[in-house]
């Protein structure tokens, strides 16, 4: 039985108050394994991205916890809480994010030399990250060398390098096409295969499909879960 | 689906009998296609009639084999370099389902609409999932993993299709607009009634 890494237990996130009080979560609860991929799908404004950014620290719910590995998000300090993150969550987002004037290697290390690793070791994992990404001859090179597609790569590199174990994706392939978006995500569920806990925002359907289960956000509350535990038998596949 | 020009585009490349072809153009087709034996030799008659094929005499066990002639090959050349029409399916049976729904009393179209969106994202995920498991480098699998895709992209386009069809549903209710969802009145054609 795979250990939980990331849970959501009834959270709830309230924008404004009185008239202009706006409910982006209603009591949403989520566990995610180590190795499982769980893709969040909704309309704009169902409350996808707000459980994204709850899951990883990025914002505190309103009512409700998040426990990731085995603290409590909203109980934690805040310098607790960056440590936290830095160690433990790993973010890709559409738009890469990579530092511009970092070459590719550097950027992969950053998170680890920012936790005061040596920068020897640092640039050591963050090659073996890009290695697993096979994109290792990428290393030396600036962002704006390299494929949209690379970036990505890199992005995804970046989320997971060092003792990271929760990955939390934000549409990665929203700004790809459809080729280089199938090795993106083919690559990011070999490392969530490899004991990682995933948790995919997306609205492409194909993209979705890569995931273990499938949540179906609406109005701030999880309405349903469509999960592969099925034979292709049944489908006449 | 043309069975005749498949059958053409193996021959191309050498000489095969009946049972043969139907093997090869099923593992050429990714397991995807299988056609009856009967339907092979049918249509392996009628290519022969037509000139298009021609008999290479009959191996140790008495089977017929066949090559192209060099008119049947440049059809099989044509045909596998043309674009083909776009089908209209327009009787595609899930289509004319919820055309059907939306005019009979009763019919909970977005129940139908939400139970359909559900199995179609099921059987992405089990197309995606055996999809994973391929090993992408091996050349015997490519058959398979075009047509994979093809139902892949099928499928995200009717996802894509139910879910604008829920807004179209949507807006339709909120504007009061019905089918019209009576029978219409019989028509005065057609045959009159039997008098004993």
């Amino acid at each position: 039985m795979s250990k939980v890494l990331l849970e959501l237990i009834d959270v709830q996130k309230t924008y404004g108050t009185g008239e202009n009080e706006v409910h982006a979560l209603r009591g949403a609860s989520l566990q995610v394994k180590a190795g499982e991929l769980v893709a969040i799908m909704g309309a704009s404004g169902s409350g996808k991205s707000t459980l994204l950014t709850i899951a990883g620290g990025l914002e505190v719910p309103t009512t409700g916890d998040v426990r990731v590995l085995d603290s409590s998000l909203p109980t934690l300090k805040p310098t607790q809480l960056a440590t936290l993150r830095r160690q433990t969550i790993g973010y890709v987002f559409q738009d890469f994010n990579l530092i511009p004037s970092l070459t590719v290697i550097e950027n992969v290390a950053l998170p680890l030399e920012l936790d005061g690793m040596k920068v020897r070791k640092a640039r050591k994992a963050a090659l073996d990250a890009l290695v697993s990404m096979e994109i290792g001859e990428l290393a030396n090179r600036f962002p704006d060398e390299i494929s949209g597609g690379q970036r990505q790569r890199v992005a995804i590199a970046r989320s997971f390098v060092g003792p990271r174990q929760v990955l939390l994706a934000d549409e990665p392939t929203g700004a790809l096409d459809s080729k280089t978006s199938e090795a993106v995500i083919r690559a990011l569920r070999k490392r969530i295969d490899a004991g990682i806990a995933g948790v995919l925002v997306t609205h492409d359907a194909k993209l979705a499909a890569w995931a273990d289960r499938i949540l179906v956000i609406r109005d701030g509350q999880i309405v349903e879960e469509i999960s592969n535990n099925i034979t292709p038998e049944q489908f006449g596949a | 689906m043309s069975v005749r020009a498949s059958i053409l585009a193996v021959l191309t490349m050498g000489e095969c009998h009946g049972y043969q072809l139907r093997q090869e153009i099923e593992s050429r087709t990714g397991g995807s296609w299988q056609i009856n034996i009967g339907q092979i030799y049918s249509t392996l008659e009628r290519l022969e009639r037509d000139g298009l094929v021609e008999s290479a005499g009959s191996n140790e066990q008495g089977q017929t084999r066949y090559r192209a002639t060099a008119t049947g090959s440049v059809e099989a050349q044509l045909w596998l370099t043309s674009a083909i029409e776009a089908s209209p399916e327009a009787r595609n049976e899930l289509a004319m389902k919820l055309a059907l729904a939306v005019t009979i009393p009763g019919c909970d179209v977005e129940k139908l609409v939400h139970a359909q969106r559900v199995q179609t994202m099921r059987t992405l995920q089990v197309l995606t999932a055996t999809k994973r498991d391929v090993d992408q480098n091996d050349p015997a699998e490519l058959p398979w993993l075009l047509v994979a895709d093809l139902n892949i992209f099928n499928c995200e386009a009717e996802l894509r299709w139910l879910e604008h069809i829920e807004g179209t549903l949507a807006r339709s209710a909120a504007r009061g607009l019905n089918p019209n969802q009576t029978l219409s009145q019989p028509a005065k054609r057609g045959r009159p009634t039997k008098t004993n």
